[in-house]
């Protein structure tokens, strides 16, 4: 845990005395005889347990998923979309898509071009005034892509993989120093892009009309429905203000240039 | 201040918000979201404009509560229009109990609350048809086992939760406020008897619980039951109280009506905790009131240290051994006063050995 904390998380502020934390979480051992054989962890949210344990090598991608967990069961002052999110030049580019589309390896490959990264998995839209707020944590990786980001420079740090978990082998990619130290700078969106990786794919990429993909954005956020009118405005204003695209690709060049033609066009 | 009353302080003293460091901030909002009165706070807080007196981030954390909150409201709404149009057809009284009739009535108790479920009460006579009116119309019975469900039907003041299969809402069905095992020969008959309209006419199904009624048994519901939320229920007794208490005539009668119900000693415990805890004002010649002439000075002094603590948050900063011990002694009390000896020692027999066998093997 304390390899994988230091492998992730070494660009990052410890919290001083008498500061107010947002979420209080732990990973640690239960009480009793799984803390000894075939030994397991529990995630815990202030006091509270709401997984089931799972084996103790597991530990970092459960604190991952957890820190998921918290923020989109309760940062309600937040849209949160279920997508990567990218910068460049004060601009955000918002990438929706379901687990398994690619999302969080393109968000990779473009950070480790000339993106700021600002999440992989959640688009935090401020109600208050439509802008996205980063939360740069680290990049969630699975099975193939484990190795394809490892690949894609040396100053890419990937920590430790793990095999057998529920979603297959799993590792993190370290959120770039200068997108921990910008974590405060939010930034207007100007780029909505679902992408999807298709294997031996050729690349296409298509405008898509604004309701659609305002009712496809709707489907993918995690607290639509608790935000009513608030969630519908400023999903409305994100629409509005956002050039949308889907995009196919077979690999990360294709789908570098049909960004790139996109965003600089 | 000692960080295990801090958010039972803050609902008593908001004006206190100022005085608060922010490594109190940061305990105080995980009480208040382990004891869910979160929004409840947000709204003393705003009262007593107190919101620009504490971090910005403690602040984000009341606020999303407070708005969460707000659309708990539509969403009850939307399910009591559903459930209005379910029962319409039967013509009988309903009345909603708790934060639905809290909602409903525009009971200042309603403000900042979540709500889990919508609580009904009706004639006894009609429980078979209304039952069946909600299973045609989409509701769906829980606690599908036979033990369960001669627990609630042989033993209990209400039927088996019902849900919505489409929407996941769930509905208690009550045929009276206590259930018969405790004893209490409390008069459904005249609660219902003594409802009263709501204003809204989209609501015009329902009735809600007279004044006097409906403290007493949001007083019963507390004092006789687990105690798991139990200082969300305080706050909600301590914001009727302040609200009704101040209608002329309230007290005398309230008290002369919980004679008549057998509720004395429920109402005796709400004055008292949330006077005590709340600083909710009550009357001086009802503090003085014996309201339960059972009380001896020993067993007041007894039930004080458990309550006292029972009623803290369930979160680390009060989780001190006294406090766990209050929490369970509250809890085993309510099973206590629930069911003779006769029934709870096989129930919690039941519950302890036999139950999670039956679960594991309905899980495989």
């Amino acid at each position: 845990m304390s390899e994988g904390l230091s492998t992730l998380y070494p660009d990052f502020e410890l919290v001083g005395e008498d500061e107010f934390i947002d979420f209080h979480v732990s990973v640690a051992s239960p009480a009793g005889v799984r803390r000894w054989i075939r030994p397991q962890v529990n995630f815990s949210f202030d006091g509270r347990v709401p997984f089931k344990p799972l084996p103790a090598d597991q530990a970092m991608p459960m604190l991952e998923w957890g820190l998921n967990w918290v923020i989109s069961n309760h940062a309600h002052q937040y849209l949160m979309l279920h997508a990567a999110v990218v910068e460049r030049d004060g601009r955000a580019m918002i990438l929706p898509a379901p687990p398994g589309s690619g999302k969080s390896t393109l968000c990779a490959g473009l950070v480790n071009r000339d993106w700021r990264l600002l999440s992989d998995e959640l688009a935090l839209v401020r109600l208050t005034d439509g802008l996205v707020v980063p939360i740069s944590r680290p990049v969630s990786l699975k099975n193939r892509s484990i190795e394809i980001v490892r690949g894609l420079g040396k100053n890419v740090v990937v920590g430790k993989a793990c095999a057998d978990t529920g979603k297959g082998t799993v590792a993190h990619m370290r959120p770039p120093t200068e997108s921990v130290r910008r974590m405060d700078e939010a930034v207007h969106p100007a780029w909505v892009v679902f992408p999807q990786f298709i294997q031996n794919g050729e690349l296409s990429c298509e405008a898509r009309g604004k309701s659609t993909a305002f009712v496809e954005l709707v489907h993918n956020a995690f607290n639509y429905n608790v935000l009513g009118l608030a969630g519908f405005n400023t999903l409305g204003g994100l629409v509005e203000a956002c050039d949308i695209h889907r995009i196919s690709y077979g690999s990360l060049e294709q789908a570098y240039a049909a960004i790139d033609a996109l965003t600089r066009g | 201040m000692a960080h295990s009353d801090l958010v039972v302080t803050l609902l008593r003293e908001p004006g206190n918000a100022a005085n608060l460091s922010t490594g109190e901030w940061d305990v105080l909002v995980r009480q208040a979201r382990h004891a869910d009165v979160m929004g409840q706070l947000h709204a003393r807080l705003s009262d007593a404009e107190q919101l620009g007196n504490m971090p910005e981030a403690a602040r984000q954390h009341l606020e999303t509560a407070w708005n969460l909150s707000l659309r708990h409201r539509l969403a009850v709404h939307w399910e009591l229009l559903g459930i209005a149009d379910t029962l319409a057809p039967l013509a009988i009284p309903v009345v909603l109990l708790k934060g639905a009739a809290y909602y409903a009535a525009g009971r200042m108790a309603s403000r900042g609350r979540l709500f889990t479920d919508v609580d009904i009460l009706v004639p006894k006579g009609t429980l078979d048809s209304v039952e069946q009116v909600f299973i045609r119309n989409g509701w769906v019975p829980t606690h599908m086992n036979a033990y369960d469900q001669r627990y609630y039907r042989a033993w209990m003041h209400e039927l088996p939760p019902m849900q919505h299969a489409r929407r996941g809402t769930l509905i208690d069905i009550h045929h009276t406020l206590l259930p018969p095992t405790t004893g209490v020969r409390c008069d459904a008959a005249a609660l219902i008897a003594a409802a009263q309209p709501l204003e809204d006419a989209e609501l015009g199904v329902f009735k809600v619980l007279a004044p006097s009624d409906m403290l007493l048994h949001s007083a019963t519901h507390l004092f006789y039951g687990e105690f798991d939320r139990a200082l969300r229920e305080l706050v909600d007794l301590d914001q009727l109280i302040r609200e009704l208490g101040a209608e002329p005539g309230f007290w005398p009668a309230t008290i002369a009506r919980a004679r008549q119900l057998d509720l004395l000693n429920p109402l005796h415990h709400a004055v008292r905790y949330t006077h005590l805890l709340l600083g909710t004002p009550i009357p001086e010649e009802v503090l003085r009131t014996a309201l339960d002439p059972s009380m001896s000075a020993v067993r007041q002094r007894l039930l004080d240290a458990l309550f006292l603590r029972a009623f803290r948050p369930d979160h680390a900063s009060c989780n001190d051994a006294a406090t766990r011990l209050a929490r369970w002694l509250a809890f085993v009390r309510s099973h206590w006063l629930r069911m003779p000896i006769h029934l709870l020692v096989p129930h919690l027999l039941y519950k302890a050995v036999i139950a999670p066998h039956k679960e594991e093997a309905a899980a495989q």
